[in-house]
């Protein structure tokens, strides 16, 4: 009986740490809708969401976050742009025709990558990058969108590289060995018949790269200038997550307000992808 | 292959070919690059006294002594707060859960935590950890909201490996008559130390390049404080350090030596997770 | 498991505990242009008295708002208190006075500007060096952020509230310098206490920022750095002491080496 009672206290105690992370989830959700809402009321939805001028202290102050979300979607397409190619042909490399040793040296090369802090990418791409944009492109300054875009694309190599290689891996080899009895060669069968097998999985990889990259805010904040201009490749930029963290410090009141409400964006902006990701997962399973 | 091909296919053969080989050694280079960059601008930087000495402004001198202890605090801390959380609800999804709708919550729950921006964790840690709760801004706020982050990693690597432990072991002890509680305390758990231990060593990874969750949470004093004051204190962490450096004081030296410090420890950091799960592929073989 | 979580729990518990007992030692919160000042201040009391003095940069306003809430000792403030805070209580002691300085790089010819001028370039009416006896070249603005207590006291000072239009808003006055010693046609501002000489100070209207000059007032472009205490909740003996010897002589040659200027 004791026993009984015991064993039904450990089952709680299990399901109560089972369910901490959807605890964790609604307790963030429940903190951004709390704070963020009030701005965007204040404001009103789609001045907020649609005005292109962000001036927060000024007399006729003005909360538009429009030059923010495209920022941020301009410089997430830009990485993926950019990012996708050379991250896919590396990879379809590295999973089918790499020798061994260069596929470990490679692998290991990318693990890094994926753990370098992103301050460090800040660092060399505020001390690199962006002269060396500056005296490339003839510009007045460099910290400007592309030097993010660059910044961002490195960054999104790790996760669309490691994603894709797994997707290749996991194509049924009878479908490559079909694809050469037919006459087809090595490079033809890997491209025509193996990636188009793992392209939902490439595609998870874009999706997961892209998410991390939205989110990323300490890189951007030490390469792109950080006004809040409309985007354009060359001007300096901010993003919806350097927003937050620039102004965080010394705001008050309305304006403090309306930084939770970018953040609620923002958070809005990852549940999508979230979603879009579990779509092709599900996919996936299915086919 | 001796089949004649025609010249557009082999066209696309060679482009190809080039793009592949391209992109790959450009990846590696570009890597190879960042690497050999920022070692060779730090390590020059690195020496006795800047590890060992906290900031003077008296002097004008800079030691990061204060940030290795703060990041080794944050460290053990998050791994304190963490470890239970995470592996016990992986213990639940794997051993107690039969609802199926729950077990789908909770995942789709770890999966959305895992896919929030640490800008956010940062702000809500700020909200809920340092004010509503009163921390203030100190390295325990910073601690707690590190453990939110963190615990789909430790749920997801303790999970993979529970999954692999035989259903026969578990099967083998209910037949002696054990309680489920002691089945997974004696036969289920030091099954998955593999597990926990890759997941422990992400979580440091992933501490130890975290910046934007901590800015607002653990704040970015230079103070040298023993563990308990230090926890309760704000307190930068070496990737904190090194932004601060960089960006507010431009001390761009300090800056490259911790980037450096960084670098290494991520290596040192992979090399053990791959050590580590080819110690324990070996271990279970046998 | 249990124990663990138990352990784990109290453990917690017990550093939150000390946190709310941890009153020995002095936390001051507040403007981030008065690092070098408070760690000075701070680093010579911890060396004379052994006690430590805590600084949290948060800025100005928030500093000002933690002292009213109680979560630190004395707040620091890079501008005056309004009049609806020194309603609720609280009180300024000017502490030091500190000069906002005109940055440009070193390769700029210009060494003097006036104060028309500046205003006219933050306002984008000059865009071009050319038009200033400078190099040809457009002149690239760097400024701080919204909310920024050094952008406030520049902007008011110049005349050019919330009509500067900046190249690049930047989050810390290091940032700024270097960020205008990089670039040849930027021009920026900052703290009078934490420029260094990889950067050109500018004269405005051929007067030199130096103490005197910041204290008869014809250096026009400064602020006070003011210390901000609660009148209704008095000061522990630590935080007392700490008080009183920042207000004293001793303090002001350390105010000096911190590169402002002592109030008194």
């Amino acid at each position: 009986m004791k026993n009984k009672l015991f064993e039904n206290i450990m089952q709680a105690i299990f399901l109560i740490l089972g369910l901490i992370a959807v605890g964790f989830v609604l307790l963030i959700s429940f903190y951004l809708i709390i704070s963020g809402i009030p701005a965007i009321l204040e404001i009103g939805v789609f001045k907020f969401l649609f005005s292109k001028s962000w001036a927060p202290t000024s007399p006729q102050e003005n909360f538009g976050i429009l030059p923010f979300i495209l920022t941020s979607i301009y410089g997430t397409s830009g990485a993926v742009l950019i990012g996708l190619p050379i991250g896919f042909f590396s990879a379809v490399y590295l999973s089918k025709f790499a020798p061994k040793k260069i596929k470990l040296i490679a692998e290991s090369a990318i693990n890094l990558l994926a753990g370098i802090p992103s301050v460090v990418y800040g660092l060399v791409g505020m001390l690199v990058l962006v002269p060396l944009i500056k005296i490339i492109f003839s510009l007045p300054d460099g910290a400007s969108l592309l030097a993010a875009i660059l910044v961002l694309s490195l960054m999104i190599l790790p996760s669309i590289i490691k994603v894709s290689i797994n997707a290749l891996e996991a194509v049924p080899k009878e479908y490559e060995y079909a694809s050469l009895a037919l006459g087809a060669t090595e490079t033809e069968t890997v491209f025509k018949v193996s990636v188009k097998a793992a392209k939902s999985g490439i595609a998870t990889a874009v999706v997961l790269g892209v998410c991390r990259v939205v989110g990323e805010a300490v890189a951007v904040i030490m390469v792109s200038g950080n006004v809040a201009n409309m985007p354009s490749l060359f001007q300096s930029v901010r993003f919806l997550t350097s927003a937050v963290a620039s102004e965080m410090a010394y705001s008050s009141g309305l304006h403090r307000n309306a930084l939770f409400s970018i953040a609620l964006v923002l958070f809005l902006f990852i549940m999508i992808i979230n979603i879009t990701l579990n779509f092709f997962i599900k996919r996936d399973r299915k086919g | 292959m001796n089949l004649k091909l025609t010249f557009k296919r082999k066209l696309y053969i060679f482009l190809m070919k080039v793009a592949m080989i391209f992109s790959t050694v450009f990846t590696v280079a570009l890597i190879a690059f960042l690497l050999f960059y920022v070692l060779a601008q730090g390590i020059r930087n690195i020496n006795f006294e800047l590890l060992t000495t906290k900031p003077s402004y008296l002097l004008g001198k800079i030691g990061i002594l204060p940030d290795i202890l703060n990041t080794i605090y944050i460290i053990i801390a998050t791994l304190i707060i963490v470890l239970p959380l995470g592996v016990g609800a992986a213990i639940y999804l794997t051993e107690y859960a039969q609802n199926k709708k729950i077990v789908k919550t909770i995942e789709f729950a770890s999966e959305t935590l895992a896919g929030i921006p640490s800008i956010i964790y940062g702000l809500v840690g700020m909200l809920f950890f340092c004010q509503f709760l009163k921390l203030g801004t100190s390295i325990i706020a910073g601690a707690l909201t590190l453990s939110i982050m963190n615990l789909p990693t430790i749920m997801r690597t303790t999970e993979e490996s529970l999954k692999t432990v035989p259903q026969s072991f578990r099967e083998g002890a209910f037949g002696l008559g054990a309680g489920k509680w002691r089945v997974i305390r004696t036969v289920v758990l030091p099954n998955c130390l593999d597990g926990v231990i890759t997941g422990c060593i992400l979580t440091v990874g992933r501490i130890l390049g975290e910046t934007a969750a901590l800015l607002f949470t653990a704040g970015f004093a230079h103070a040298l404080n023993g563990i308990i004051t230090g926890l309760v204190s704000p307190g930068a962490t070496l990737s904190v350090a090194l932004y601060v450096y960089a960006k507010e004081q431009g001390e761009f030296e300090i800056a490259f030596a911790i980037a450096a410090i960084l670098m290494i420890l991520t290596l040192i950091i992979n090399l053990v997770a791959t050590l580590i799960s080819k110690f324990f592929k070996l271990r279970s073989s046998i | 498991m249990r124990k663990t979580i138990s352990v784990v729990l109290s453990i917690v518990l017990f550093i939150c505990l000390l946190g709310c007992k941890n009153n020995k030692n002095v936390s001051t919160d507040g403007s981030t242009s008065m690092e070098l000042i408070i760690g000075a201040l701070g680093e010579a009391y911890e060396m004379k008295t052994g006690i430590t003095v805590t600084y949290n940069p948060t800025g100005s306003s928030a500093g000002i708002k933690a002292v009213s809430e109680g979560r630190c000792d004395i707040g620091l403030a890079s501008r005056k208190l309004k009049k609806e805070e020194i309603e609720n209580g609280l009180k300024e002691t000017v502490l030091a006075l500190d000069g906002i300085v005109i940055i440009v790089n070193h390769k700029n010819p210009v060494g003097n500007l006036k104060m028309s001028q500046i205003s006219a370039i933050f306002k984008g009416e000059i865009r071009n060096w050319e038009q200033l006896g400078g190099d040809k070249g457009e002149i690239i603005l760097i400024g701080r952020e919204a909310g920024s207590g050094t952008r406030d006291g520049f902007e008011t000072a110049t005349d050019t509230l919330h009509k500067a239009k900046y190249r690049q808003e930047l989050t810390s006055s290091g940032d700024v310098i270097t960020t205008v010693s990089k670039n040849a046609f930027a021009i920026g501002y900052t703290s009078l206490s934490s420029v260094k000489n990889n950067v050109k100070t500018l004269r405005i209207d051929n007067v030199i920022p130096s103490e005197e000059t910041i204290k008869n007032g014809n250096y026009k472009v400064q602020r006070p750095f003011i210390a901000v205490t609660n009148e209704n909740k008095p000061l522990l003996e630590n935080s007392r002491n700490f008080f009183e010897f920042i207000t004293s002589e001793e303090a002001e040659d350390i105010i000096r080496f911190a590169g402002v200027f002592p109030a008194g």
